[in-house]
């Protein structure tokens, strides 16, 4: 029995008498390519997401397993992209999973020659405390005579690449701080 | 766009398969071309002569779509006896002053309109108005006196360019002349200002032959009417120019005279290169603008909120509304704080003086008035113009946050900078603190994206951000919380608006992240009883609602994140409307009223969109009317009507005060009403259009790091233009750490033509160095006949096309192009330019001090050159 499907499975019986005459599919497969299973049909979860990098906007599916992103592909249902994604769309795993991305916060001290390590509490309590006193220190209310309520020493640049409700966030606190030089890459 | 855009580009294609004729306009033949039906090779810089050419050819031969001029453009409307024209004035038009360098445009205006625009409008002129680059109305009376005065400070203030939602103002309407016959009507002037734009020109100045471009305008014009339309789509290279708007103009001009906007299939699409780019720009981190293209307050016009609403307050149009959307806002910032008796915290906002963009940030850092820089998913250090300047700023800074993925060049300049190995700049010199902290990428976030059309889509969390990242969300929030906590207590004035902000969301998750959910609804807006409002219509100026950016209200409606709708393009029409949100009232086509005629009917039964349903009493279609819906075609508003009242039944341009389209601008622009061809700030040929060779009202930006090269220099005898690659991501902090995208392009490369690496020597494969008076870089070269000699006049001109995507850091690593790039800006909204001139020579360039020694020989033979009369041709105007 266990001879014959053995026979059976002989690749040139198969592509002799299956449908697959020129040998380019199913006649050619192996057994270790018969059980191999794409990563997304092993994924926990599936995540509605769209594309990071241009504006078009493309849908993505992400494939989640055991906590993890294991696979990013094109949303077939989406008007604007139909499952398709360029080099850098389908390459969207390699950004969120690349082992370079630095996940720790880094520190580089006055004059100093090399980074350093900082928990994150203390960057935050350290960059509160320069927001604080650089608004201070350089407050401004008025110029030529008229009322300015704000203060030209904090700048910010960025915006573009974030969600529209991070830039909501960033407008409103940096305008009731009184920084006004907050730009993106819309002027660049 | 194939190269840019790939996955939009399949929407191209499939008009193509459906006939459609493709053009592509570009100086290199790329993926784009292989699938255009015609390839037009350009000379960069030169997109007002060709397009001004194509104006021409549609006046000329009066192929212009007339009953849809007529009816919703301002065509028919006659200016001013005061108006000069570039014809009679070497170039300039009336109003500019050479000595500031600027316009006053009160002479542009339309006869009988007195004075340039009058307080209580929402004119450009005056600073606080969200006046348009785009579009302008019929007379407004202005303060006359000191209009140029304030339009000065207005166009500083980048309040031309707060027009990402409908135009400046202008008051009572202009006589018309609707047979088009009048001296002085819009049409008559156009067509005497582009007479001069002839295919024979085009062939000089751009570089394009005249049998080209006879077959580009005659298949334009053939595709354009009722039953066809034809589309622009511009990956934003037209913008970067010092005459980035008047480029986008010319476009709208041509686009209005065929009947192309406002329908399918028409329109001039700006395919922009970051994923919330759009949205970034409506719920804005600009200086000039407060959430919903509001402006920010100035603080020589606006002390309170009747003056900073003052110049809505009489306007027509849905900006006459503006009030509505101010106290809105300013509740959601506020919220009880905000009352009618304190005008709505008014006063908590911070007021502009001038420019405040990003360039006069970086000198500002550079003189040592800026001291604190955040860095959120930016990188211009290697994606900015002028390179150097951005790094010198970088390294005068008291402390600098950067948020990103990778330690990008911007967060790594102190110890790897090219201006430490010049010696220009010394590690252990540079006092600037740097904090990296990591950030969370989309995946580890929810939130939403607005694309470039205008469409939001939300993207869900997937998994928790590893280690230190978070999203930029909970950074400041966090920070938010923390300045909050410190200053508690406080009882100094300034500290009010911090205290007084409305800053609580629910949290969630292991880092207690704020809900983005409940900020979109902030955003979407919030009625008496707290429910979610479903548009902006429902807002109102007594502080009863809040609304974070009032485009968006509807975003939220019915208490659902509309922006997550996902129903499968397959299972909807072609107009897709429940995938995502589109602002405003998820219209997904603006001025969709002009897709139909001035009676409510279709154009055409091909080109069916939107139209009047006279049985129901409404206007219906594939599309949400962009219109007040039940308001029919034959409607006269009433004398002294404001606001939505004041929209005329045949008025399709709902945000103009008058309705109609701009072919010519009476206000609102800096530098001129209508485009005029002006070379690049550096180019190899003086203008034969005009004796004046610059945009006039172009800013200069005078630094020694900031050299131009002369016109026509023979020691910069080639032209570069700067672009992307479909593998890379402007400045690469998001593409050169990924091992797939680096391998795809594995090192910066310059593009040259046979006849410049014969003229040269270059090798393909080996290295050129190009050299400009800021700086010299080096790349591989790459010698191809996608790059075009073009034969400019009596000469053969050569182009380098040099993508803009390296740096020092990352997996693949090489110099940057925008260190080559000058500093000198477009006068309407401050965005640099992305062509100039410069040598090219094989081999490596000089390392350490000798690259400055080399750089300052280019400078000096430069000069010498130009001293000399012959071998040069034209000077700077």
């Amino acid at each position: 029995m266990a001879a014959r499907a053995n026979l059976s499975n002989w690749p040139v019986l198969r592509q002799a008498s299956g449908s697959d005459r020129l040998g380019r599919g199913a006649a050619v497969k192996s057994g270790v390519s018969e059980r191999l299973q794409p990563r997304t049909a092993t994924a926990d979860k599936v995540v509605d997401s769209v594309c990071p990098y241009c504006a078009v906007g493309c849908g993505q599916k992400l494939y989640v397993k055991d906590d993890k992103v294991v696979q990013i592909e094109g949303d077939p249902a989406s008007p604007v992209s139909r499952g398709r994604l360029c080099p850098k769309g389908s390459a969207t795993l390699q950004l969120v999973s690349n082992p370079s991305r630095v996940t720790k916060v880094r520190y580089r001290r006055p004059h100093g020659t090399e980074w350093e390590d900082l928990d994150l509490e203390t960057a935050m309590e350290m960059i509160t405390d320069r927001v604080i006193k650089t608004r201070r220190d350089n407050w401004e209310w008025e110029k030529d005579g008229k009322r300015t309520r704000r203060t030209m020493a904090i700048a910010s640049l960025g915006g573009a690449t974030l969600d529209n409700e991070e830039n909501y966030l960033m407008k409103k606190l940096y305008t009731a701080m009184g920084a006004v030089q907050i730009e993106n890459q819309a002027r660049i | 766009m194939a190269e840019c855009h790939p996955v939009g580009f399949q929407w191209v294609m499939e008009a193509k398969a459906r006939g459609a004729t493709l053009i592509h306009v570009d100086p290199r033949f790329t993926r784009t071309s292989a699938m255009a039906d015609i390839h037009v090779p350009i000379r960069a810089g030169t997109d007002i002569a060709f397009l001004g050419a194509l104006v021409n050819h549609v006046l000329l031969n009066e192929l212009d779509f007339r009953e849809y001029v007529v009816a919703y453009t301002n065509a028919a409307s006659i200016v001013g006896e005061d108006f000069k024209d570039t014809e009679e004035l070497g170039g300039v038009f009336s109003g500019f002053d050479p000595d500031t360098g600027k316009y006053d445009s009160s002479s542009w205006q339309y006869e009988g309109v007195t004075e340039a625009a009058a307080a209580g409008q929402r004119d450009p002129s005056l600073p606080g108005t969200p006046g348009s680059d785009e579009d302008l109305e019929s007379g407004a009376a202005e303060s006359g006196s000191d209009s140029a005065g304030s339009e000065h400070e207005a166009h500083e203030a980048g309040r031309s360019e707060t027009a990402g939602s409908g135009g400046p103002t202008v008051g009572s309407k202009p006589p018309r002349d609707e047979t088009l016959q009048h001296p002085r009507c819009v049409y008559q002037i156009l067509k005497r200002h582009y007479a001069r734009y002839t295919p024979e020109m085009v062939e000089r100045v751009c570089g394009i032959s005249q049998a080209q471009f006879a077959q580009v305008a005659d298949v334009l014009t053939r595709n354009s009417g009722p039953d066809r339309t034809a589309a622009f789509c511009y990956a934003v290279g037209w913008t970067q120019h010092s005459v980035g708007v008047q480029n986008i103009r010319t476009a709208a001009i041509l686009q209005a005279l065929l009947g192309n906007m406002g329908r399918p299939g028409g329109g001039i699409m700006a395919l922009r290169g970051h994923a919330s780019i759009q949205g970034s720009t409506d719920i804005p981190t600009l200086y000039n603008l407060l959430p919903g293209y509001i402006p920010m307050p100035h603080a020589a016009h606006h002390e309170d909120l009747d003056s900073f609403v003052a110049a809505d307050a009489g306007s027509t149009g849905y900006w006459g509304n503006m009030r509505d959307y101010a106290v809105s806002l300013l509740k959601s910032y506020w919220g009880d704080a905000a009352t009618a008796d304190n005008d709505f915290c008014f006063d908590y906002l911070p007021r502009l003086t001038g420019d405040h963009s990003t360039y006069p940030t970086v000198l500002g850092q550079i003189e040592g008035s800026v001291k604190g820089y955040f860095l959120v998913g930016e990188n211009p250090a290697v994606g900015s113009s002028n390179g150097k300047l951005q790094r010198l700023g970088l390294a005068n800074l008291d402390w600098l946050v950067v948020r990103d993925f990778n330690l990008i060049e911007s967060a790594t300049f102190w110890k790897d900078a090219p201006e430490i190995a010049t010696g220009e700049l010394v590690t252990e010199d540079i006092g600037t603190e740097v904090f990296f902290l990591p950030a969370a990428a989309h995946t580890e976030k929810s939130g939403s994206f607005t694309n470039t059309q205008r469409m939001l889509q939300w993207h869900h969390k997937a998994v928790e951000p590893p280690g230190d990242c978070r999203s930029d969300l909970e950074f400041y929030y966090d920070l938010g919380k923390r300045m909050r906590a410190s200053l508690a207590g406080s009882t100094d004035e300034l500290d009010r608006p911090l205290l007084d902000l409305t800053w609580d969301y629910p949290e969630h998750g292991p880092t207690d992240e704020p809900s983005a959910e409940a900020v979109l609804r902030e955003i979407n807006g919030v009625g008496p009883d707290g429910a979610a409002l479903s548009s902006y219509t429902e807002l109102k100026d007594d502080g009863s609602t809040a609304c974070g950016c009032w485009i968006y209200c509807g975003v939220y409606a019915d208490e659902t994140n509309q922006a997550a709708r996902r129903k499968p393009g397959q299972e909807q029409s072609w107009v897709a409307p429940e995938w995502g949100w589109a602002w405003p009232a998820n219209r997904r086509i603006l001025y969709n009223r002009a897709s139909a005629d001035p009676d409510g009917k279709p154009w055409s039964e091909r080109k069916a969109y939107v139209w009047w349903d006279a049985e129901q009493g409404k206007w219906t279609g594939h599309d949400v009317p962009d219109f007040v819906v039940d308001r029919p075609p034959d409607y006269e508003p009433p004398e002294g009507a404001t606001g939505p009242d004041a929209i005329g039944g045949r008025d399709p341009f709902v945000m103009q005060t008058d309705g109609k389209a701009w072919l010519f601008a009476p206000v609102g622009l800096a530098d001129g009403p209508m485009p005029t061809h002006y070379e690049p700030p550096e180019s190899p040929v003086s203008n034969s259009m005009y004796e004046q060779q610059n945009n006039p009202a172009r800013e200069p930006i005078e630094r020694p790091e900031n050299p131009l090269n002369p016109t026509g220099s023979p020691v910069f005898p080639y032209v570069f233009t700067s672009y992307r690659l479909t593998e890379h991501h402007t400045a690469g902090g998001m593409s050169r750490s990924l091992p797939y995208l680096a391998e795809l392009q594995p090192e910066m490369f310059c593009e040259v033509s046979p006849r410049l690496a014969q003229q040269r020597g270059l090798i393909n494969g080996g290295w050129a160095t190009i050299v400009t008076e800021r700086t010299a870089i080096e790349a591989r070269v790459l010698v191809t006949e996608r790059v075009r000699s073009l034969r400019i006049g009596d000469r053969m001109l050569e182009q380098v096309g040099l993508p803009y995507h390296w740096g020092g850091n990352g997996l693949t690593t090489g110099d940057s192009t925008n260190d080559l790039v000058n500093l000198t800006l477009d006068p309407n909204v401050h965005i640099q330019g992305k062509v100039g001139t410069c040598d090219v020579q094989p081999g490596r360039r000089p390392v350490g001090p000798a690259l400055i020694a080399y750089v300052e020989r280019y400078r000096q033979r430069a000069a010498e050159a130009a001293a000399t009369p012959s071998g040069t041709e034209g000077s700077h105007a």
